[in-house]
């Protein structure tokens, strides 16, 4: 809040200074890098994007246990980029920690930087809540709140941040039919949010959080709980709402990631691996390691 | 084969075991119940309910301000303890792992083992000496005092029970603190919340002891909260042990109205549940 106060060149969406260097001028606590860092891609030429986010040594723990290693990761903007790794390598502590979910838990906490639009989120000055506002977050599991009703679920984000909504209907409608359950579900929108199949209930997830339009989705496997009919809806939206949103996914499925990403970051053991265009990790990984997990020869 | 017998005849026996203990569970209740029933069911009636007690001799009369009074007692009791049980109990459960916490709960888990009577001393000596006359509204604050621990501590349990999941769905659409605490954990435990203040309400509404020098009692209507106040507990008491065969009659009858709002209490409680929000 205070940061908003004392700076009104924030760069909230939209209102992007013009220039790198105005940024940087306007904002001190900018971390200083070379001018190639917030450019992603850049090794392979095609494809290049700016860095909506970007971490810098982030590390994460549970209490004394380090899950994160210093990771330094750029997420390009209006792109895909996909989370491999391992069950337990900390893929969805890395993603928490983009809208500063992590902290939430007891004992956990986080170090290091995390830039969105070149504005350190972990500053003391920035305001959480506004944080979690523009990333907004698909959880592993879904969780509809059981106390409202459908309709209820997907305005839940607007209530909860004390927004006005203007036509609440067309709200509810436009967000449904992104995730492909309107025509399933427009003549039961009373009915409890939990009483739909656990599919529907993550579409029903992926809805509340489009309703706010964040600029930023984060998602932790989406499509673990869905069929294939589901799944392949979920990934025809991801690659829709990639005109619009930057996207990170958290998946298990090497297939899915080839899919939909633009780029794709194989995690291990709470270290960032490698980080590449999605073709040049899936066909000539660096690593070593890389190569082994996606041929599946571990994990 | 034989097994598979043997499995059906130690299957029957742990059932028939577990019914009888049941029943046994049930029979006290049960003849509780049947007995203030066959006693008190003499001396309803309509004027019970309606009519002011009448003066020493006479016949008839009811017991409409007692009706009244405890109505009025637990109201107060309930309007005191709830907003603070119910916002300490989000406390206790919000910052469980503090200090201050522990020693909140502590203090609860005490105060409600402290026999009623004690609290009802204390409240003489907080407020009436002080205001030197009885009230309802000490009799209230006594029974408030009884009520707040069970529901501070019913509050935090049911909270508690709120899967962090849902909080996290909250605080990732980017709800404050507060508006994640009032509108999806304090919403989701409401249906729990509301069982355990109910029967908060339905045990303090038959204390006697922390009223009789409190609410101490009226034959008449009290005109306001600051006066003696007649309650259904003192009245059953004050006729039971009184010499007057009349006044035993009513004083059955009386018990089986005070069973009858418990009672009442607890059904309402159980049609929350029934209509009760899966977690
Ligand atoms: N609440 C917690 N307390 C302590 N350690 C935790 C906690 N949650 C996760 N961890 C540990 O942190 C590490 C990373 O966990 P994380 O959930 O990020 O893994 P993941 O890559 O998402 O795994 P999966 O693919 O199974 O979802 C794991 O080793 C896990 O044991
Ligand atoms: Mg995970």
């Amino acid at each position: 809040m205070s940061s908003r106060g004392s700076n009104p060149a924030h760069p909230s969406s939209g209102a992007l200074p013009a220039s790198r260097s105005e940024r940087e001028s306007t904002k001190g606590r900018t971390l200083h890098a070379d001018p190639n860092a917030a450019r992603v891609g850049d090794e392979a030429g095609a494809s290049e994007s700016h860095a909506k986010m970007r971490t810098h040594a982030l590390s994460a723990y549970f209490g004394a246990a380090q899950v994160l290693r210093s990771i330094d990761l750029s997420i390009a903007e209006k792109r895909v980029t996909a989370v491999i790794g391992p069950s337990g390598c900390g893929k969805s502590t890395f993603i928490r920690c983009l809208n500063r979910m992590h902290e939430v838990g007891p004992g956990a906490r986080a170090q290091g930087h995390v830039l969105l639009d070149e504005q350190d989120i972990y500053h003391a000055s920035v305001d959480v809540v506004r944080v979690r506002r523009r990333v907004g977050m698909v959880f592993q599991k879904p969780n509809p709140f059981p106390t409202m009703s459908i309709r209820d679920n997907v305005l839940a984000g607007l209530k909860l941040n004390g927004l006005r909504v203007a036509d609440p209907s067309s709200v509810v409608e436009q967000a449904l039919r992104q995730v492909a359950l309107w025509d399933e579900l427009k003549d039961v929108l009373s009915r409890q949010g939990t009483s739909l199949s656990g599919g529907q209930q993550q579409r029903l997830c992926i809805a509340r959080c489009l309703a706010l339009e964040p600029e930023v989705l984060l998602m932790d496997e989406p499509c673990s709980s869905l069929d294939p009919i589901a799944t392949a809806r979920v990934e025809e939206l991801m690659h829709a709402l990639r005109k619009n949103y930057t996207i990170v996914i958290v998946t298990h499925n090497m297939q899915q990631a080839a899919r939909v990403a633009d780029f794709t970051a194989f995690f291990y053991m709470g270290q960032l691996v490698e980080h590449d265009r999605t073709d040049v990790i899936f066909t000539r990984p660096k690593e070593r390691r890389t190569e082994d997990y996606i041929t599946g020869r571990f994990g | 084969m034989a097994q598979h017998r043997t499995r059906l005849v130690v299957d029957f026996c742990v059932r028939a075991l577990c019914l009888l203990a049941t029943l046994l569970a049930l029979l006290p209740l049960v003849s509780v119940l049947g007995y203030v029933v066959v006693r008190g069911a003499g001396g309803l009636s309509w004027a019970f309910l309606t009519e002011l007690p009448k003066p020493l001799g006479e016949a008839g009369g009811g017991m409409a301000n007692a009706i009244q009074g405890t109505l009025r007692l637990v109201l107060i009791a309930a309007l005191l303890a709830i907003p603070a049980g119910v916002l300490s109990g989000v406390y206790l459960a919000e910052f469980k792992h503090t200090r201050f916490a522990k020693l909140a709960r502590f203090c609860a888990d005490v105060m409600s083992g402290i026999p009623s009577i004690t609290v009802g001393l204390f409240v003489y000596g907080l407020v009436v000496t002080a205001t030197r006359h009885f009230s309802a509204l000490a009799g209230g604050l006594s029974l408030g005092f009884l009520m707040l621990p069970s529901v501070a501590r019913t509050t935090e349990e049911f909270v508690k029970l709120v899967p962090e999941s849902l909080r996290e769905a909250a605080l990732g659409l980017g709800a404050s603190a507060w508006r994640t605490t009032l509108w999806v954990l304090l919403r989701t435990a409401a249906p729990g919340i509301a069982v355990g203040i109910m029967l908060a309400v339905a045990r303090v509404a038959g204390e006697t002891a922390p009223l009789l020098f409190t609410a101490f009692n009226n034959r008449f209507w009290s005109e306001s909260v600051n006066e003696p106040t007649a309650s259904l507990p003192v009245a059953i008491y004050t006729y039971a042990v009184s010499p007057y065969d009349e006044w035993h009659r009513q004083a059955w009858a009386a018990a089986l109205v005070l069973i009858l709002v418990v009672l009442l209490l607890n059904l309402s409680a159980r049609l929350v549940v029934g209509r009760k929000v899966r977690l």
